[in-house]
Order: structure tokens, then C-alpha cells, then sequence
């Protein structure tokens, strides 16, 4: 038992074991978050630092509150406070962490390959919050761990990914992890967004919502970045919401038990409708929920591994 | 080399006469629990309290507490111990906890078992029930209910096999 390497940098470098292994960890820290006393001693003395290059509130307060609730210490390095704005290049920075005494280091950054970099030159253990649009494997590690829970198993079901998968590092990760555990996926959303190279990633590819949802376990939602509107991808959110949106009518092509799942942020009306947000298939708040327990799990894992 | 220290019935045997010592010095069954510790007290808290509830006729509550996150070793052993579940589906403020265990050795697992109870709520009490004390403790930590005492040697292993796990019950202690 245990991970074999001392960093989380991304879904591709596991095997479905490792996969397993985090999930099923994650259920006995879920178990913890229901206690009155949801904090466990078990990483005592160890020190976190959340190292965040892009905004982020959900994902650095879950990483936060998991770090917490093993009991070790928590900074967070805020970027446009520190001496980043002072031109200090991104390995002082790390390395000036490291030598504060970091065990665990999570990063998020707006370019790809970053987590890989930083575990490449450091002794702590390097968690992957998101890098550029390559991946974001505790989004995927959760959203895994919210379907098992819900359905039982990942195998054999078909879920039906929906937007801008070209961009999404959630995507990415996502369509790794379902693969390595034997699902089915789909990718949903307009050609500019969905190209027709990521057939490479043994996976169907569909720009007719109706037809990509038809019969589908998991209905999981990405995050219109309204920031990328007037690229060209497509010409508005309106005309997106009328191709695109998840509405119950739409809804009602998969099948009668499909999970409706999102990452979050949600833009109501563009990518999803309230009716489904809050309806009785999303489990949206579920999905926060268990990212707690996942990150846990990854952490405490991680500490076991020696470098 | 092995030799069976305890076979199928001497550990029923064993389980009747724990349940009474139990009984005896609680006078009773009243606001009694028990918790087992992952994984091998697990199984015998389950039989404890079935043995309980014949003699004192009244339901006992039986949890399951996973202590690999109160550990000491944690960040010196090679790899983390795995987590299972802690199942305590019951309130403990003010009740009587025994805990359960298979072996009493260093008493390092008994020690972070009462820390996480202690999380859990404020018992009454906590007492201590194990099936085998093969000494070497390395805390002052003393079982309440002894099954059997076996004086053994710091490198020889004893080892508990459960029909819940699909085994031959026994207990066996082994060495090179």
C-alpha cells in the first residue's frame, strides 16, 4: 500500500490502484467530517502552504480546511501580496517556502506543466491545484469519489462531459481518471471547444447535446469561461445556453438515475439551468463536500510517501 | 515455527467468561458499549456483546474505531497505516466504552484509541477487554478483562485469525 511518488502533480501519472486506493482512504475521512470533533492529529506538526497564482476560493479554502482538519499548520501565500510582484522568480519563490520548512506544497498557476516543474525541483510534496489547462486531479479524485458513492461503482457507466473541454484542466483530469477506472466518456459542446483531436483520448465525441446525453449515468458540466467570450468560440452565452445549457427537458435524454455534477463556479443560464442546479439529480453541494474528504486523503497519503 | 496457543473452543470459551468478568464488575449491563479497534477487536467486540446480551438480556452497542489517524508512528513508519471506517453509530457521553482489542503489546494502540474516543464524546469510563496480553508494554496501560496472558519475546509474533475474516478461529504464536 502507499503512493509511489511524493507529489500529486496529476491524474495520468496513476494507475488505478493509486486511484482506489485515495478513493477509499477518502471514506474514512468522510466519516471524520460528520463527528463534532472534525479534526484528527494525524499529520501533528507537519506545515502547508497554499502557494495560489490564480484566483481561487472554493479550491483554497477545501485545501485550507483539509490541511486544518489533519492538524498541521496552514500559510497562504498570496501572490499579489508577496514578493512575486517584486519580480522574484517562481523556484526562489518555491525554494523560499521550502526553506521555511513547507512539508506540503499546493500550487495553482495559470500555466501548464507548473506542479511538474516545482516536484521536479523540490524536496516538499507538490500538490497540483490547477495547472494552465493541463489538470486538476483533486477535482477529478473527487468527482470520482461522488459518483462511487452515489452509484457504487465508476465502471461500466457513461458520462457525459459538457463544454469547454479544450480549456478545462477539470476535463482533462476527469477523462483520465474515468478511463483508467473503466467508464464510458462522452464529450459534449460546440467544435471550436470540443476538437476533434481529443478522439485520441479513446472517447465519443458529440456537438448534438440531445444525442451525446441519450442514456447517459453522469451528466457533468463545465464552467463557461465568460472571460473567453468575443474569442470567437462561440458568439454569445444566450446562443450557447439555447445549444448547450443543461435544461430537464435536455436533462431527460439520459437516463431516469443520471447525477447531474458541476465544479463549480456555476453561471446559471448559460451553462446550466436552476431547475437542474438545484434539482433533485444535481449533487453540486455533494461534490464541495467530498473534496474535503478527498484532499484529506491525498495529503495524508502523500505524508507516507518518502522522498 | 508455530504453536496454537488457543483453538476454536478455548476462545468461546474465553469470550463466556470475559462477558461475566464484564458483567461482574459493571454490576450489570446497564449504559454499557463496546468499540472494537480495526480490525481483530472488531470481531470480538461483536461476540463479547452477543455472549452480553444472552447473560444480561438487553441490547449492547457495538462500534468499530480506526485509529490510524491517532497513531504515534505516523511520521516515522515507512508507509501510512490504512484507513478504515470508525462506525459509532451511538452516543458515548456518559456511558461505560470497553474497548476491545485482539493483543495487548506495547499498548501504543490502546493509547491512541483513547484519544480517539475522547473525540468522539466524554465517557464515564473506559475499560479495556483483550484476548491475548503478551506483555512488553511500552505505556503504562493495563487491561481491565484478560482472555489469557502469554509471556512471549520481543521478536516472536502473535497472531489472531477470525472466522468473520474467513479463517479458522485460533490464536498462534510464531517464530524464526
Amino acid at each position: 500500500m502507499g503512493l509511489k511518488s511524493k507529489d500529486l502533480v496529476g491524474i495520468k501519472a496513476l494507475d488505478a490502484a493509486d486511484i482506489e486506493q485515495i478513493l477509499d482512504t477518502a471514506a474514512g475521512f468522510k466519516d471524520v467530517l460528520g463527528r463534532d470533533i472534525k479534526k484528527v492529529p494525524a499529520l501533528r506538526g507537519k506545515t502547508t502552504v497554499n502557494l495560489f497564482y490564480e484566483p481561487s476560493t472554493r479550491t483554497r479554502t477545501s485545501f485550507e480546511l483539509a490541511a486544518k482538519r489533519l492538524s498541521t499548520d496552514v500559510i497562504n501565500f498570496s501572490v499579489s501580496t508577496s514578493s512575486v510582484v517584486k519580480g522574484e522568480s517562481l523556484r526562489d519563490t518555491a525554494l523560499t517556502i521550502q526553506a521555511l520548512g513547507a512539508d506540503f506544497i499546493v500550487v495553482r498557476h495559470p500555466c501548464s506543466g507548473v506542479a511538474h516543474f516545482l516536484a521536479n525541483n523540490l524536496d516538499a510534496s507538490v500538490v497540483n491545484a490547477g495547472d494552465g489547462t493541463n489538470e486538476h486531479p483533486t477535482q477529478a479524485l473527487l468527482d470520482l469519489f461522488t459518483i462511487r458513492e452515489k452509484k457504487g461503482v465508476i465502471r461500466g457507466l457513461e458520462v457525459a462531459i459538457v463544454g469547454d473541454i479544450l480549456h478545462s484542466r477539470v476535463a482533462k483530469s476527469n477523462i483520465y481518471a474515468l478511463k483508467k477506472m473503466g467508464a464510458g466518456v462522452r464529450l459534449i459542446g460546440p467544435p471550436t471547444l470540443v476538437p476533434d483531436v481529443l478522439k485520441d483520448l479513446d472517447v465519443e465525441i458529440y456537438s448534438d447535446m440531445e444525442k451525446g446525453l441519450k442514456g447517459a449515468d453522469i451528466v457533468m458540466m463545465l464552467r463557461i469561461q465568460v472571460e473567453r467570450q468575443g474569442k470567437g468560440f462561440f458568439p454569445t452565452t444566450v446562443e450557447y445556453f439555447r445549444n448547450w445549457g443543461l435544461t430537464p427537458e435536455r436533462l431527460a435524454r439520459a437516463k431516469e438515475s443520471a447525477l447531474v455534477m458541476h465544479p463549480g463556479p456555476m453561471n446559471r443560464g448559460v451553462e446550466i439551468s436552476s431547475d437542474v442546479a438545484d434539482g433533485m439529480r444535481s449533487v453540486i453541494l455533494d461534490q464541495v463536500t467530498n473534496g474535503l474528504a478527498v484532499r484529506m486523503a491525498v495529503l495524508y497519503l502523500l505524508a507516507g510517501v518518502k522522498g | 515455527m508455530s504453536k496454537v496457543l488457543l483453538n476454536k473452543e478455548d476462545i468461546g470459551r474465553i469470550i463466556t467468561r470475559m462477558a461475566h468478568e464484564i458483567i461482574e464488575k459493571n454490576k450489570g449491563v446497564s449504559s454499557l458499549c463496546l468499540i472494537g479497534i480495526q480490525r481483530g477487536g472488531v470481531h470480538l467486540a461483536g461476540r463479547l456483546a452477543a455472549s452480553l446480551e444472552e447473560i444480561g438480556r438487553r441490547n449492547i452497542p457495538v462500534g468499530a474505531l480506526d485509529i490510524a489517524l491517532y497513531r504515534d508512528d505516523i511520521t516515522v513508519r515507512k508507509e501510512q497505516p490504512v484507513v478504515r471506517r470508525t462506525e459509532v453509530a451511538f452516543e458515548i457521553n456518559n456511558e461505560k466504552v470497553v474497548l476491545v482489542d485482539d493483543v495487548l503489546f506495547t499498548g501504543r494502540s490502546i493509547r491512541a484509541a483513547m484519544d480517539a474516543v475522547m473525540d468522539l464524546g466524554r465517557p464515564s469510563a473506559i475499560q479495556l477487554a483483550v484476548l491475548v496480553d503478551r506483555g512488553h508494554r511500552e505505556l503504562p496501560i493495563k487491561a481491565d478483562f484478560v482472555g489469557k496472558n502469554v509471556p512471549t519475546s520481543i521478536d516472536e509474533t502473535v497472531k489472531v485469525a477470525f472466522e468473520e475474516d474467513g479463517l479458522e478461529d485460533r490464536v498462534v504464536l510464531e517464530w524464526v
